[in-house]
């Protein structure tokens, strides 16, 4: 049994899957190197990212499993859990022992398959959340801007989304946590790294850079947001199901209102609907 | 300017939110010409009001002045309500921009009647037809047909959205009648005909042709209102299962009724019939997607929902000689039909089954809700409860007994029923 530490990069771990099988030594545990520790009993062995070797082990996943499992295998790396390599492990460890003449991929009593699995559906829900709260803001440049701290890695998942669908304007996607971004310049989106620190929050970019028909805009999906509401039907519970509160901080319809909300007057209230109020 | 603007978005999208289909799913329009969006597969909701309602679409109507005066609609010719009307640029406008911010999904665009069916129509066609066209909006749009509009524009308006809808309003001829007395099914059901008909002929087509154009990819749909008339749910469900398999329909939306105006042919209600509504739409989703029959669900000896569970375990316990199922050997069908059990549940089971025999911590792990299902599975032969129970001790066991957990919609509603009285 070794320790093995890698880069942290989804290569760096292919590279150590291969050497694995390569030394025949299973895994005492895998860990990026700046946050190893090592056992008491094993040795601590780094492996040297090779893409040449991580291209072969993608390539050679297909032996035993299909294409749709080798991406969920990836989607578990990009959850950044701190069991994802030992994970990723032994479900490869698994695929390979059943020789690809199995399909293990639905053995769901087996809690690594399972486990795989519910990463992926977490994963999933993750990037569609995403796809829907991004809210963009216009620059005077032009440019959409959008700035997200998602719970997991996804903006490699929801890059092709965007791009398909924003194609004739700029935009810039931002991951305040992992600072980096996605951006789009109508012929490309690229992985972009920023140096200096961005703004706190969406609504800190000053006025003076947004596009001067900006904050209508925002103000018309505030006013339209509230009126698309059924007083009547109020149900917070399942509101806050549909949209968790750590996501609020970056919804523009969830800032306060400059003026307050007006309920359009439509109906002569009677007797019963008047003890709603 | 700004200011009118935001005035006419309020009440437009107020008096539109009644309309509950949001759905943006099922279109295929890709964005083939480098233009503004995509719409092919699953739809995305983008926000949720504070009522808990998906917010997919800027659904708006494109004027609340209406020359029909039906009872139960909040912008009834007799109501005094503010009036406004977009004018074609605006809606043009707004789309575009909200869809640019991620806002939306698209536009689900729906109009009062002013002056007549066609001039209403026309205008309708004329701003889904400049968006596509002149803006090249690939977006998800949705066009509630104007009732008595002519069939050439209804086309038209087919050639240009993703979604067409006709709204049956209630559940049956008499209850239009009474209620919306300028309304009548026959001028509903002809164009929901001959979108159907469009639908179906389009595919025809597609399936010889290259280059056809789309009509209606993703389908129609419509909604009826339920509780305002005094309909059966029996009544409801089969009207439903018409609809669906006589013109194909891709879903029916129920619309607990809001008590709006007040009109002595309506009832008044201290709140709207949410429980009611839920288990319709529970019904449904059994009628769709978990093989049953509409009858199965309800006949006219039991012509009313059970508000307090849910309508697969009342059928289950209606039905006790066909339980318990064995997990290891029973259909995928039969599965599904277990209360407790959903199906992706019931698609891990049949898939891992292959593998090992499945115990009860399996299937606990798989998300099998076991407070309902350990009724009426069991395991290599073994029941997960051996005690007998009648109908009504099984019921109460579920309902109250160790780890029941009662939807908060239920409490909340009951609650209040028990104050008024």
């Amino acid at each position: 049994m070794h320790d093995y530490t890698y880069d942290g990069s989804f290569d760096g771990l292919l590279t150590v899957l291969l050497e694995m099988y390569e030394r025949k030594t299973p895994p005492n545990s895998i860990q990026p190197a700046d946050a190893a520790q090592g056992g008491l009993f094993t040795a601590t062995v780094p492996i040297a990212t090779s893409e040449e070797k991580a291209a072969r082990v993608w390539q050679g996943l297909l032996k035993y499993m299909d294409k749709e499992a080798r991406t969920r295998l990836y989607h578990v790396f990009l959850s950044e859990r701190a069991d994802r390599e030992i994970i990723i492990c032994r479900y490869v460890q698994l695929a390979v022992e059943a020789k690809g003449r199995v399909d293990i991929s639905e053995n769901y009593t087996n809690d690594s398959v399972r486990l795989v699995a519910d990463i992926d559906k977490q994963m999933f829900r993750e990037k569609h959340r995403m796809e829907a709260f991004v809210r963009f803001e216009k620059t005077q440049d032009e440019l959409f801007h959008a700035t997200i701290e998602p719970d997991f890695d996804v903006l490699p998942l929801i890059a092709p989304h965007f791009t398909k669908r924003y194609a004739d304007q700029r935009w810039l996607i931002f991951d305040r946590r992992r600072g980096y971004g996605l951006y789009y310049d109508l012929h490309r989106t690229d992985i972009v790294q920023f140096e200096e620190k961005a703004p706190q929050r969406s609504t800190d970019m000053s006025a003076t850079v947004l596009d001067e028909r900006e904050p209508l805009f925002r103000l018309l999906w505030q006013t339209y947001f509230d009126h698309a509401n059924i007083p009547e039907r109020r149900n917070m519970k399942l509101h806050r199901r549909h949209i968790p509160l750590r996501y609020w901080r970056y919804l523009s319809e969830k800032q306060p209102r400059e003026t307050r909300f007006q309920p359009i007057k439509n109906k002569t209230l009677t007797k019963d609907s008047s003890q709603l109020q | 300017m700004n200011e009118r603007i935001q005035e006419k978005l309020s009440i437009l999208a107020d008096a539109a939110k009644y309309d509950v289909s949001c759905s943006s799913s099922g279109g295929k329009r890709k964005n083939e010409n480098k233009g503004l969006g995509n719409a092919e597969g699953m739809g995305i909701c983008h926000s949720y009001t504070e009522d808990g309602r998906c917010v997919s679409l800027l659904k708006i109507l494109l004027t609340n002045y209406c020359i029909f005066d039906c009872a139960y609609c909040v912008s009834r010719r007799s109501n005094d309500v503010k009036r406004a009307a977009f004018t074609v640029d605006e809606v043009v406008d707004l789309t575009m921009n909200f869809y640019r911010r991620n806002y939306i999904e698209g536009l689900f665009l729906s109009s009062g009647i002013f002056k007549d069916s066609d001039y209403t129509m026309e205008r309708l066609v004329r701003i889904v037809k400049k968006l596509r066209t002149e803006h090249k909006f690939n977006g998800y749009i949705h066009v509630k047909t104007i009732p008595g509009a002519s069939p050439e524009l209804i086309a038209e308006a087919g050639l240009y959205a993703d979604r067409l809808s006709v709204n049956i309003e209630l559940p049956s001829e008499l209850s239009l009648q009474n209620l919306a007395p300028e309304k009548n099914y026959k001028e509903i059901l002809t164009p929901m005909k001959q979108i159907h008909q469009g639908i179906v002929q389009n595919k025809e087509e597609k399936a010889l042709f290259k280059k056809v154009p789309a009509f209606a990819a993703a389908g129609q749909s419509t909604q009826l209102i339920v509780g305002a008339s005094d309909e059966n749910d029996h009544q409801i469900l089969q009207l439903s299962d018409s609809l669906y398999k006589g013109y194909g329909l891709k879903r029916v939306y129920y619309s607990g009724y809001v008590p709006v105006t007040d009109d002595a042919r309506l009832p008044q209600l201290t709140r709207p019939p949410v429980i009611r509504e839920h288990r319709l739409y529970q019904s449904d989703w059994l009628i769709r997607f978990y093989g049953f029959q509409a009858d199965e669900i309800l006949d006219p000896q039991h012509p009313h929902l059970d508000l307090e569970i849910d309508p697969k375990l009342a059928w289950a316990l209606r039905n006790r000689h066909v339980f318990p199922v064995d997990v290891q050997t029973a259909d995928y069908e039969m599965i599904l039909r277990v209360p407790g059990v959903g199906a992706r549940s019931a698609k891990r089971i049949v898939a891992a089954r292959r593998f090992a025999p499945l115990t009860l911590d399996h299937l606990h792990k798989f998300g099998v809700v076991l407070k309902r299902a350990k009724f009426f599975l069991t395991c290599r032969g073994q029941a997960l409860d051996s005690r007998e129970y009648d109908e009504q001790s099984l019921r109460r066991q579920i309902l109250f007994g160790s780890g029941a957990v009662r939807s908060a919609l239920v409490t909340q509603q009951l609650d209040l029923f028990a104050q008024a009285s």
